[in-house]
């Protein structure tokens, strides 16, 4: 089922569903005229659509907000965090185009702060999906928690089946082609749509003779700590793999689990360091950076191997713009 | 709606009690009490005579909003709520101690408060959903909300002034506290805001200017709302940044003060028309 037919079952099961946007409708376009004044679209106006939003959950209502993931949670921060965040208000914050998918756009339109925004609010939940099944099996679970949700909108088509029903706070596992018993060579943990690549990294790292589970996190916010320790105990080589900047995401939420609990573990993170994407085209925006399985799987090899730390994906030039 | 010699005069008792509750407020930590007198008398006139609302109603969704976006002056709430018996009178001797949710902004945890506020900008949108959802739900209860003048430097107020009339809210009426100051400088000194009518009408919003101490006019102006079916009403309220003490009036080093106790008893007897205070303590300066 796509985003916009799951929402709008939602919205006819449960009067209590707003639909919102800031003139951002790609993903929700046959809504107004079935949603009636359900339907709100404030023009290009986050702030005063967080703001609203709040006000609507105070009526009792939960608001579904949509626009861009990096207008929503940076030019409505504030509103996010001391109206959505200090009320703990259940509303859900929809943001499109997060990371590589606002592909040719260019920085400005570039959320990769997102997941360290978010989840730097207390009582807000992120939800990452790896694809279009996970983001609708996901949506009623976060309407059902009573929570505020930032949801990393991904409407990407399934390729690899899930294999355990969502729930919040629980990732999911796709096993190495190790014995039970054995413990990994890797272990690669990623979110939203690069999960994707993680699995077809997968297979070629499999093909070479190495043993590799994956794990597709699914909520940041709150993390599945056992199965990222469990990844650590496992594992020769923990990857965390994101399309985020280095700095406060995935590759940050293991490394204060580890400061936290007194261990240190290998990882290797594969994130964009200190820097914007090239625009393109998405899939050449992958080759450019590297985020191709192909090249994701050169990369972990290489970790593997080398003792040294000495990173390829962290020592690429700076993208600046001229 | 006619005043009656009776009801102006209970109007001002309150408003005395309202600001002695302010000026005791102003002491032991302080608060932002130049702003706090100006819009008292507006709050006491919205919650006495036309707000919906009362200690029995805090729940009830047919009860009119009130939300209080400039949160800095919420002592003039406190002071109005605690008269009007939303709260204990003995709590506001809580202000600024952990034991209790009495600070120098707004917050849920005190009765008869609809949300926190204290970043400026926030509440004219969230008064916007409040007044969406009543309105999708044909209910007949309206949303106030008080800004501040220098609070219009805020960007988000006029994206919310847009969208409201957008979307026809005449159940919204937001009231200007126009203090003519901003922290410690004249808002006409600083990013001038005059002519305000025009923009707001230009904005979209029917727009009427009353002086803000003034029960009658008040009793006017809010007795005509909405000023127009399908638009928002906006009422520009000129009032004076510490009105009630001519010690403190129109001052720009009044704005945030902590009094010494000898001080508070001094303007508790200027305010009942005694003596003008000799004040030592220094406001808190931002420029």
């Amino acid at each position: 089922m796509i985003y916009e037919e799951k929402l709008l079952e939602l919205a006819q099961e449960d009067e209590r569903i707003i639909v919102m946007t800031a003139e951002n409708r790609a993903a929700i376009r046959n809504l107004p005229e079935k949603l009636g004044d359900r339907f709100i679209d404030v023009g290009i106006a986050e702030m005063t659509m967080v703001g609203a939003a709040a006000g609507l959950a105070l009526r009792g209502r939960v608001p579904v907000v949509h626009a861009l993931a990096a207008f929503l949670t940076l030019r409505a921060y504030e509103f996010i965090r001391s109206d959505v965040g200090i009320g703990n208000l259940p509303v859900i914050l929809v943001g499109g185009v997060p990371g590589f998918l606002s592909d040719g756009n260019g920085p400005t339109h570039q959320a990769l702060e997102d997941i360290a925004l978010m989840r730097g609010i207390p009582n807000m939940g992120v939800f990452c999906p790896a694809d279009e099944d996970e983001l609708t099996e996901g949506l009623p679970h976060l309407i059902i928690s009573g929570k505020p949700f930032y949801v990393r909108y991904n409407s990407s088509i399934c390729q690899v089946p899930h294999t355990i029903p969502f729930e919040i706070g629980k990732a999911e596992a796709y096993p190495s082609n190790a014995e039970p018993d054995e413990a990994e060579d890797v272990t690669i943990l990623t979110y939203g749509f690069l999960l994707e690549q993680a699995l077809r990294v997968q297979e070629i790292l499999e093909s070479d003779g190495f043993a590799v589970r994956v794990i597709n996190m699914r909520t940041l916010s709150p993390i599945d700590e056992e199965m990222i320790f469990d990844a650590i105990e496992r594992s020769q080589l923990v990857v965390t793999l994101e399309d985020h900047f280095l700095t406060g995401g995935l590759y940050s939420i293991v490394s204060e689990l580890l400061l936290r609990d007194g261990m240190a573990a290998d990882i290797l993170p594969i994130a964009l360091n200190n820097r914007w994407f090239k625009p393109g085209l998405l899939k050449d925006v992958l080759q450019y950076e590297g985020f191709t399985a192909e090249k994701i799987a050169a990369n972990i090899k290489e970790g593997f191997e080398d003792e040294s730390d000495e990173l390829d994906i962290l020592s690429q030039e700076l993208y600046t713009l001229n | 709606m006619e005043l009656s010699y009776n009801e102006i005069q209970n109007l001002e008792t309150l408003s005395l009690k309202v600001r002695e509750h302010i000026i005791r407020m102003s002491t032991d930590g302080g608060c932002f009490i130049g702003a706090s007198l100006s819009c008292a008398d507006l709050i006491v006139f919205l919650y006495s005579k036309v707000l919906h609302i009362s200690p029995d109603l805090v729940i009830d969704p047919n009860r009119d909003y009130f939300f209080l976006s400039k949160g800095h002056d919420v002592p003039a709430l406190y002071g109005t709520l605690a008269e009007l018996g939303f709260i204990d009178r003995e709590r506001l001797k809580n202000h600024l101690k952990t034991s209790d949710s009495i600070y120098w902004h707004p917050n849920r945890a005190v009765n008869g408060i609809e949300f926190h506020s204290g970043s400026l900008g926030h509440l004219l949108s969230v008064a916007i959903g409040v007044a969406m959802d009543i309105k999708m739900r044909g209910g007949k209860n309206s949303v106030f909300v008080i800004l501040g003048d220098g609070e219009l430097n805020e960007g988000s107020i006029w994206e919310g002034l847009l969208v409201a009339a957008s979307k026809k809210l005449d159940n919204l009426i937001a009231i200007v506290d126009r203090n003519e100051f901003q922290a410690n400088i004249r808002t006409e000194d600083l990013v001038p805001l005059e002519p305000l009518e025009p923009k707001f009408e230009a904005f979209g919003w029917k727009t009427k200017r009353i002086n803000g101490h003034d029960f009658t006019q008040m009793a006017n102006v809010f007795s005509s709302f909405p000023f127009e079916a399908n638009a928002p009403s906006i009422v520009i309220a000129d009032t004076i940044r510490g009105k009630g003490l001519p010690s403190i009036e129109a001052r720009a080093d009044r704005w945030f003060v902590n009094f010494t106790h000898d001080e508070v008893d001094m303007l508790i007897n200027e305010l009942h028309g005694d003596v003008v205070s000799n004040l030592t303590s220094e406001t808190l300066m931002v420029r």
